[in-house]
């Protein structure tokens, strides 16, 4: 079937949107942010590297490689890329074969975190892709002597529509792709897209649902050697261990020891596992200051501090309150929890070093590498492999460290370190516990015309830059520093992020108090600050709305002015039934809305809950959410990502906190650190996608986190009017009958 | 030596029989469906089929399987011809990560061997021995609902119905 | 003997039976109460449901009426007996599936006399031999808090005894025999803590219903054989008198720690049917507790290791040696968390041989445990074990039993264990 003229090259097309500057940080802030800007018109990653064979490369057979500098991490953007690119270039997707986050074939787009790949990196390869369209085509056109608007491309090749056609295969070899790419080169219109806006399957899971090896635990090289490393049960202790006795267990072929570092070597996993138990027999000793927070969440106000005010609006000086409430929420320290325990792959061979890792940022993890082994950065190579979900900065960088350190002392020996389960859990860097104080004063109509948020929270990245900042960097002998935390500046935020109230209040003030000092171990986890800031806004909102005497839906949609986040929050409540819904005893509704560091995606949830008296028991009954988030690559990928993020919240909200005893963490196993099993998954989750095509791409991964808090907690508020403000859920209403 | 029936071959390892099988899948059979996920029998990322039931690899001594069958995900299917589970599975798009799916396939299948008519309740308490991180809870159970229905059977009282 | 002779006996033997029926009758008959209007959840004190909340906990009155799956109290859990199935009844307030319409006279008779609304007798399942002691004060706070909990529409299956136990008067006959209820006087040589233990423990909470060894017609031994050990839901449960065979003494903070949260570091997690029983206590007032916890280490006070706690066992190379199939076993199917240098234990968690099943008389609980695991007791965190019943067969966990008694344990040997192991999956089912 002949195209339509309209869908050729040159056709009038909206220019793709240029997202704005100062979200383009690569890394959202959190870590090292890659190289500057040189290009500022380029939308996306391409701002940094505008030329198009930075991404794309066509082989003579006529394959694709598509570069990206993220990483897939079980979100789906090595199907949503692909996709973008499949279809911009007008090529079968499985002719793409997407690279993925390795220092030396891809762009440095610094970590994949904030939820900015397709942002950043979706819109960089988007682009570049109907930059390469449109050369291949004018290479055409010069060929055979007409003009570009008169072709037409299809299947991976240029067409007159009178017979002649040329391959890009063909083509690409006497057009040069190492060209600037043009910030105006129109993308696909939305019609004529095969791909983008289509829940194509995930490229990834047919091999992972078969036992293909498709993650960095599955590397088996030549000659490969397992490791363990050799360390006290969580961070803050050190292990006593008795290194010539462990050298001598069945299994053990060497230790590599450097410093306080310590690994064990050996042919074969199991003894490596034995004998870390049996090294563990000689026990344990405590670090000074450390996993001893006191009792949260009011130690936290007693901690050393930096404050800093991030908004501050007085539009309406004079307004008269009539009612004020005041209220106080937090949250303790939360896991990651990966399933799979972190595990990396390395190879020091002829002076150059290559480590296999499910870091979330190749490049920072290659300069802290390079410093801990005062090699080159030049001569490390990072490849970003597939692990278990992170959810934020795990263990997978320590563990990096830890297996370049052995590999290194091992020239020629593939060497695969594994953390075991509890070494993941009493290690890996936590989410931060929080406090937010909210403030607000209704006048006479029910409006709310003064807001005060503040928030308490130590950094919300330790990301490493810096061989400090790797576990084994702090083992040396003398330890690397690890560098000073500082805040994530806003508009993203660290425990600020989502402090700011999207809602239109004539006055508000939000200041962020950073604390510096970490008795425990912490680092970025999904949300960061949104979780908690959202949780406490979103419930801040239903109280005063029951103050107000007003349904708490009418009440927020009366104070915004973003359209977006309107159409969102009556999708979503229409879709639950909200106004139809009759309450049961023990059981009530609740609903919760946030925007992404109020420049994301927009999520509404509705939740059914009920809580079962003498059990203690919650029942999800229906989650009902819709999300816009701008332009849908693919809707499914969307749906996924929000499903996840409310069963992971709801698991978080309703029953996790880390443990500590003053010595070490107590959690170093399931059992102690339980999360949602199939029992407490909600019987029924509803996601709407709302598809803008043509606005640009908004992050989604972690956009569920806080509101599900929030409608989790004013659900439960409706159905037995108790009001939850400190996480978990459980432990707040233990022991009541 | 160890002899074991795996996915209806005979595979040989020169291993200490204490060792678990999970290693010896990994390790040395070159099966990686199977994961390790905690090494306590608490995750179900390592689950396999023993005969018709499901089992935690990383506790199961490989000298003590004798001749049961162990299947394993890879012998339910592959990429180009998936089982039953892994159809149901892929329609649903379920998976995240991916790192806990093998073992939620093999716990599915082991259940569905059992009864193609559980209740929910039944299925949520079977497959309940696995966890997911990710939150793909949904989406598993979804399959799990899906490929019951294929198999002639269907859950009892499903909590969302198949589509 | 002549036909004549013969109808002559027949006919005495039937007269006997009819007047034996006919007087059973009368003996068993009790009338109806009259049913009353469901009473308004509002009318009840709030206090008092409050102390009926803590009284249902001691009482673990949940565990027997509420079905896996089901509602608090709407009954369905099996009770399995020599003599059948029982179901659990529903004691929500529903009025027609419930005991909405019970009086507050007729659920202090079912409470402390073993009868329903109805007039029927009620099978010794439910433990009214011990709630007879129960004071009316206590009652009343029970009857509150029942009828106030949410109403269920929910019917219990039909119990399936071997007739003709399905005819209720003879239960009559069986409390003539059994059921001679007696006041607990408080004993002025004790304190009052004692006393609430002994009060709650020998009424409510009905510890001796499974500590307590049973007769053919599944009577409780009362006086010397008192708390001797009995048998509920395919585990055992060990004696809690002077002839303890924990290997750590029971002192009363001791006890009151295992009670309140599943699990003592000098003995072993809440296992098999004392999980639901410490879920219970740990929501119960703390005060109770430690009362039950006083009177029950008071019971111990003359077990062995009150006196002197012996060291613990760990034979490690005769066990290797007597069962090597099971040390193999052992060394990849538990060591990983049970072995010295486990995480578990360097956290804190006790060892094997300090858990009070492997001093036991009988291998059930230790091989209950290995069949089925632990779930967390208390909260969703804390002792968690996967179950091996469909890992290894009843000759490989006899192997693996055999080990750890061997290696960890004392008391009298084991025989029999792949039977036993075959008996304990049946039992447990």
């Amino acid at each position: 079937m002949t195209p339509s003229r309209r869908e050729m090259l040159g056709g009038l097309l909206v220019a793709f949107a240029l997202t704005p500057g100062v979200y383009a940080q690569t890394g959202g802030g959190e870590g090292s942010g890659g190289p500057p800007t040189t290009a500022p018109d380029l939308p996306g990653t391409l701002a940094k590297f505008p030329d198009l064979d930075a991404w794309i490369r066509i082989a003579p057979d006529g394959r694709v490689t598509v570069f990206t500098g993220k990483a897939e991490l079980g979100t789906g953007i090595k199907t949503a890329i692909a996709q973008l690119a499949a279809d911009e270039l007008d090529v079968a997707l499985e002719r793409i074969d997407l690279i993925t986050a390795d220092t030396e074939l891809t762009p440095n787009e610094g970590v994949t975190a904030g939820s900015q790949t397709l942002e950043q990196s979706g819109t960089a390869v988007a682009n570049a892709a109907a930059n390469v369209r449109l050369l291949l085509a004018e290479a055409a056109a010069a060929r055979w002597g007409v003009a570009a608007t008169d072709l037409f491309t299809r299947d991976g090749a240029v067409l007159d529509g009178r017979g002649r056609s040329a391959s890009y295969a063909d083509l690409a070899g006497m057009t040069s792709l190492a060209v600037r790419a043009r910030g105006d080169v129109p993308r696909k219109r939305h019609e004529a897209r095969r791909l983008i806006g289509r829940p194509i399957p995930r490229v990834d899971l047919p091999a992972k649902l078969t036992g293909l090896p498709a993650y960095v635990q599955d590397m088996r090289l030549p000659g490969m050697l397992h490791a363990r490393v050799l360390r006290g049960p969580s961070a803050g202790t050190r292990g006593l261990f008795d290194l010539s006795a462990v050298a001598r267990l069945p299994g053990v072929d060497r230790i590599v020891r450097r410093g306080g570092f310590a690994a064990i070597v050996g042919p074969r996993e199991w003894p490596l596992e034995r004998a870390l138990h049996m090294a563990a027999r000689s026990g344990w000793q405590a670090e000074d200051g450390r996993n001893e927070p006191g009792a949260l969440p009011d130690s936290l106000l007693r901690m050393r501090r930096e404050s800093q005010t991030i908004e501050d609006r007085r539009d309406e000086p004079d307004a008269r309150s009539v009612r004020r409430l005041s209220a106080r929420y937090d949250r303790p320290y939360l896991m990651h929890g990966a399933i799979g325990p972190s595990c990396a792959v390395a190879l020091f061979e002829d002076g150059r070093l290559t480590v296999w890792t499910h870091s979330q940022g190749v490049e920072p993890l290659r300069g802290s590498i390079a410093g801990l082994l005062a090699m080159p950065a030049e001569r490390i190579r990072c490849v970003h492999r597939e692990g278990a979900g992170c959810y934020g900065h795990n263990g997978a960088d320590d563990v990096a460290g830890d297996a370049a350190l052995v590999a290194f002392a091992m020239p020629g020996v593939p060497v695969r370190l594994q953390w075991s389960r509890e070494q993941e859990h009493g290690w890996e860097p936590l989410g931060p516990a929080m406090l937010a104080q909210l403030d607000a004063a209704l006048d006479a109509s029910g409006r709310i015309i003064d807001w005060r948020h503040q928030v308490w929270s130590n950094t919300h990245s330790t990301r490493p830059t810096a061989a400090g900042d790797l576990l084994a960097g702090r083992e040396m002998v003398p330890p690397f520093p690890a560098t000073p935390p500082k805040p994530i500046p806003q508009p993203n935020g660290g425990g600020d992020r989502n402090a700011i109230p999207l809602y239109a209040f004539p006055n508000s003030h939000v200041v962020s108090h950073f604390l510096p000092d970490m008795p425990i171990r912490v680092s970025a986890l999904r949300g960061l600050g949104a979780h908690l800031n959202i949780f406490a806004l979103e419930s801040f909102m239903d109280e005063l709305a029951a103050a107000a005497g007003r349904d708490p839906v009418a009440f927020r949609l009366g104070h915004l002015q973003d359209p977006r986040a309107a159409a969102v929050i009556r999708r979503a409540v229409r879709r639950f039934g909200w106004e139809g819904y009759k309450a049961l005893p023990n059981r009530g509704r609740g609903f919760a809305f946030a925007r992404y560091k109020n420049h994301g995606a927009y999520l509404a949830v509705a939740l059914d809950v009920e809580r079962v008296p003498d059990e203690g028991r919650l029942i999800v009954h229906r989650a009902v959410a819709a999300v816009d988030s701008g332009e849908a690559v693919n809707p499914d990928g969307i749906r996924n990502q929000v499903e996840g993020g409310i069963v992971q919240s709801l698991s978080w909200t309703a029953y996790e906190a880390a443990g500590y005893d003053g010595a070490r963490r107590t959690d170093y196993d399931w059992s102690t650190y339980p999360i949602l099993r199939f029992g407490d998954a909600p019987r029924s989750v509803i996601v709407d996608v709302m598809d803008r095509p043509g606005t640009p791409f908004l992050g989604t991964g972690e956009c569920a986190q806080g509101p599900t808090a929030a409608a989790l907690a004013n659900a439960l508020a409706a159905a037995n009017g108790i009001r939850i403000r400190a996480l978990p859920v459980a432990r707040s209403s233990a022991r009541v009958v | 030596m160890i002899e074991l029936n795996v996915n209806g071959s005979v595979a040989r390892a020169d291993v200490d029989p204490a060792t678990p099988l999970l290693y010896v899948l990994r390790g040395d059979l070159g099966l990686h469906a199977a994961k390790f996920g905690c090494g306590l029998g608490q995750c179900g990322s390592c689950t396999v089929l023993l005969d018709d039931r499901p089992v935690f690899s990383c506790l199961l001594p490989v000298g003590a399987i004798g001749d049961h069958a162990v299947t394993t995900v890879e012998g339910l299917g592959t990429a180009k011809a998936p089982g039953g589970v892994q159809r149901a599975f892929l329609h649903e798009q379920a998976g995240q990560c991916g790192y806990c799916i093998p073992g939620m396939i093999a716990r599915a299948e082991a259940l569905l061997r059992r009864t193609t008519t559980p209740t929910e309740e039944e299925m949520r308490t079977a497959m309940a021995p696995s966890l997911c991180r990710c939150g793909t809870h949904m989406r598993i159970l979804r399959a799990v609902r899906r490929a019951a229905v294929a198999r002639g059977g269907g859950i009892v009282d499903p909590a969302e119905p198949v589509t | 003997m002549t036909r004549a002779r013969f109808l002559k006996f027949a006919g005495v033997a039937l007269t006997i039976a009819v007047a034996a029926l006919g007087l059973l009758l009368v003996i068993a008959h009790r009338s109806a109460i009259a049913s009353v209007e469901r009473p308004d959840p509002r009318s009840f004190d709030p206090a008092l449901v409050a102390r009926g909340a803590n009284l249902a906990r001691i009482g673990n009155c949940v565990s027997c009426h509420q079905a896996g799956g089901g509602r608090p109290y709407a009954g369905g859990y099996p009770i399995k007996t020599p003599f059948g199935t029982i179901y659990g009844s529903n004691i929500t307030p529903h009025p027609d599936a419930g005991i909405g319409r019970w009086s507050r006279a007729a659920f202090a008779r079912a409470l402390l006399e073993g009868v329903g609304r109805d007039g029927s007798h009620l099978y010794p399942a439910f433990p009214y031999t011990h709630y007879a002691g129960v004071t009316d004060g206590d009652v009343d706070a029970l009857y509150a808090f029942l009828m106030t909990r949410p109403a269920v529409r929910a019917t219990p299956p039909a119990n399936d005894l071997i007739p003709p136990l399905g005819f209720r008067p003879l239960l009559a006959g069986w409390k003539l025999l059994f059921f001679h209820p007696a006041p607990i006087r408080t004993d002025i040589s004790q304190p009052a803590e004692w006393n609430r233990g002994r009060y709650l423990g020998e009424t409510l909470a009905h510890c001796s219903a499974c500590h307590s060894p049973r007769g053919l017609l599944q009577q409780e031994k009362r006086g010397a054989g008192a708390y001797d050990g009995g048998w509920s839901g395919g585990w055992y449960a060990p004696p809690i008198n002077a002839r303890s065979p924990a290997v750590r003494a029971w002192t009363p903070e001791r006890l009151e720690t295992y009670l309140r949260t599943g699990l003592s570091r000098h003995h072993a997690a809440a296992a098999g049917p004392m999980g639901p029983v410490t879920y219970n206590l740990a929501r119960a007032n703390t005060a109770d507790v430690r009362a039950l916890a006083r009177y029950y280490a008071w019971r111990m006070r003359d077990a062995p290791a009150a006196g002197v706690e012996p060291p613990l066992p760990d034979r490690r190379a005769l066990a290797q040696r007597q069962y090597p199939s099971g040390a193999r076993l052992y060394e990849g199917a538990c060591a990983t968390c049970h072995e010295s240098g486990a995480p578990m234990i360097v956290a804190g968690r006790p060892v094997l041989p300090l858990g009070t099943p492997l001093h036991e008389d009988n291998p059930r609980d230790t091989i209950q445990i290995i069949l089925q695991g632990l779930r967390p007791p208390v909260d969703a965190s804390g002792p968690y074990m996967p179950a091996y019943a469909d890992a290894f067969t009843d000759k490989q966990i006899a192997e693996i039993v055999g080990y750890l008694k061997s290696r960890h344990g004392s008391g009298p040997a084991w025989k029999d264990l792949q039977k036993e192991v075959a008996k304990a999956r049946e039992e447990g089912r």
